[in-house]
């Protein structure tokens, strides 16, 4: 006769406070969480609260991107284009599911999005109004995003590190292919350059943004530190993604819209100016250029798509039945 | 040049191109990420079709002609792609039955084309019949899963395809430069593929429990470069960059 514990292993009949220190030590090991293991009700709620907030970030940036799918101006940059917006679907589907590991429907998750109540990135609250938009958000957007997740590959949600494994591949690709379409417009005519060099104004600093506050006004930060769902600050972060780009800027012959910004030889780092964090805090409210928008293209293709889905499961409900019925005859 | 083969060669290409651009308006606003995904999907395979066909083409066009001087610095009546293919994607009923009929045609034509007589246009038929085959596929089950869900689907996508009937009669009328092609094996026999068609699509049409409209009028001009009101505006913004900024390299 065999004895499994295996739905419990590693937390057997131990009170609250044991167990949070026994899941604390067992992170400190560098271990992973998996969907049956044993976790605090917070880390269960963080953790569903920024996968699906990472989820509808790639839903609702496939928006900005896809506004210029039947614009682009050859049809090599056409299909990469649209490849990469449906990498970003596929990015979704992938978080959707990270998340329903933890006990949530994706239905409720995108009725949270579809209501206003979970959050997505500010970034893609923000218009796409040339074609050197589509560089600068693969080469910054990506770029910013890729500093973020190479940080979350080693998060301690097991599901969630694996899911950030596969996306970073592709967004590694897509931030080579922004930088590439930002080469051709920076190496092309006078009017190219000055479409490269505007989109890089318009989007350098929503990019830095990206990373959140500053450590000291970011209240969630410690508890996510301690938990090892994050490995690095904000400014850690941020700072790594100025000291990488900048050069990239430069190789490009771009100006980088920051007359504060200078090399710091002591720190081995750039400094850099004032974000203007008075906007950052509109945009997040929904006082952005296009939060109104990108919300309702959501909840259109949503309602839109309503009878599509119920029509899909009655015709699955049906033909079960049918198989069903097929087999009590036989 | 063979001008007919020119001519043939971009009534395949311009299909496939007019159908990518179109169902690429889908990516980001599908039903259900899987569905946004699939449509993707089918939208690059015809995008990719269109570039090899494109570049058949401009080689045979030559005076430094490429796949984008082709679908950027054509105009509209120098298109040939079928009515269909141009008509706008509406809701998911009119974007599926669209392909449907499309697709049935398209896997007929394929199929043939497999054994094409021009070398090019054959291994690029080889190359892409899989995808055709898949996209004939996935559109029948959607005009059944439609046909057979609700009410609602039922009613929609039978008004789909009563509305789109008139725009299938050209895809088996062919034009002087197809009917040359035809004679010297390079292009099936249209008038011959409409058999095949009708069988399948009536098939399909009856699991679907759907009635199969009667012949009636029908509608044409496509592959000779006479178009709908529609295509002028898929130009206007598939082309507005390059033709803006004509010496520009992207
Ligand atoms: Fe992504
Ligand atoms: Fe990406």
């Amino acid at each position: 006769m065999q004895i499994k514990f295996v739905k419990y292993p590693r937390f057997i009949a131990m009170g609250e406070v044991q167990l949070e220190k026994r899941f604390q030590d067992y992170l400190d090991g560098e271990n992973k969480i998996e969907p049956k293991d044993w976790m605090p009700d917070a880390y269960r709620k963080t953790l569903i609260r920024q996968i699906s907030q990472h989820a509808h970030s790639e839903v609702v940036g496939m928006l900005p991107e896809a506004n210029w799918i039947s614009r682009a101006p050859s049809l090599r940059r056409k299909v990469a284009l649209l490849a990469k917006v449906q990498d970003e679907a596929g990015h979704g589907l992938y978080l959707y599911s990270a998340a329903e590991t933890l006990g949530i429907d994706r239905s409720e998750l995108v009725d949270d999005l579809l209501s206003g109540k979970a959050k997505y990135s500010s970034i893609f609250n923000y218009p796409t109004v040339s074609w050197a938009d589509m560089g600068a958000i693969g080469w910054l957007v990506d770029g910013a995003a890729i500093a973020n997740q190479v940080m979350l590959c080693r998060t301690s949600y097991g599901p969630y590190a694996r899911a950030m494994v596969r996306i970073c591949k592709e967004e590694s690709f897509h931030q080579r292919q922004g930088y590439e379409i930002m080469l051709s417009l920076a190496n092309g005519t006078a009017e190219q350059k000055q479409m490269a060099q505007d989109a890089l104004n318009r989007w350098w600093w929503p990019s830095l943004m990206m990373f959140g506050p500053t450590d000291d006004l970011s209240p969630n930060s410690a508890q996510s530190m301690k938990w090892k769902i994050k490995r690095k600050s904000n400014d850690e972060l941020r700072q790594e993604f100025i000291d990488k780009t900048v050069p990239q800027a430069e190789f490009l012959g771009l100006t980088v819209p920051d007359k504060d910004l200078k090399w710091n030889e002591e720190k081995q780092g750039y400094d850099y100016g004032e974000i203007d964090w008075e906007e950052f805090y509109n945009v997040v409210k929904g006082n952005g250029p296009c939060n109104k928008q990108r919300l309702a293209d959501r909840v259109k293709a949503h309602e839109a798509g309503a009878w599509v889905r119920e029509a899909a499961n009655a015709y699955a409900a049906k033909e079960a039945k049918r198989k069903a019925d097929k087999g009590q005859a036989a | 040049m063979n001008l007919d083969l020119k001519n043939y060669t971009l009534f395949l290409a311009d299909n496939a191109l007019i159908l990518g651009q179109r169902l690429g308006e889908w990516c980001g606003h599908g039903p259900v990420l899987e569905q946004d995904i699939a449509l993707t999907n089918i939208s690059l395979d015809h995008l990719g079709q269109s570039r090899m066909l494109l570049q058949y083409a401009a080689k045979q066009v030559g005076n430094g002609a490429t796949e984008d001087s082709l679908a950027f610095f054509r105009n509209e009546g120098e298109f040939r792609n079928l009515l269909i293919t141009e008509l706008p994607n509406n809701d998911w009923a009119y974007t599926l039955a669209k392909h449907f009929l499309f697709d049935t045609f398209n896997f007929f034509q394929y199929e043939f084309l497999m054994n094409s007589k021009d070398e090019t246009i054959q291994a690029i038929a080889r190359k892409a019949i899989k995808e055709i085959a898949y996209h004939a596929q996935f559109s029948a089950e959607w005009i059944i899963r439609m046909g057979d869900g609700t009410e609602e689907s039922h009613q929609r996508v039978q008004n789909a395809i009563d509305e789109l009937w008139m725009y299938t009669g050209e895809m088996f009328v062919a034009d002087s430069s197809s009917e040359a092609m035809t004679k010297a094996a390079v292009a099936p026999d249209y008038a011959l593929l409409k058999e095949q068609w009708q069988e399948k699509v009536s098939q399909v049409l009856e699991i679907a429990t759907l009635v199969k409209p009667e012949e009636g009028w029908m509608q044409k001009g496509g592959r000779e470069g006479k178009h709908t009101e529609h295509m002028g505006y898929i130009l206007a913004e598939m082309q507005h960059l390059p033709r803006t900024y004509p010496t520009a390299k992207w």
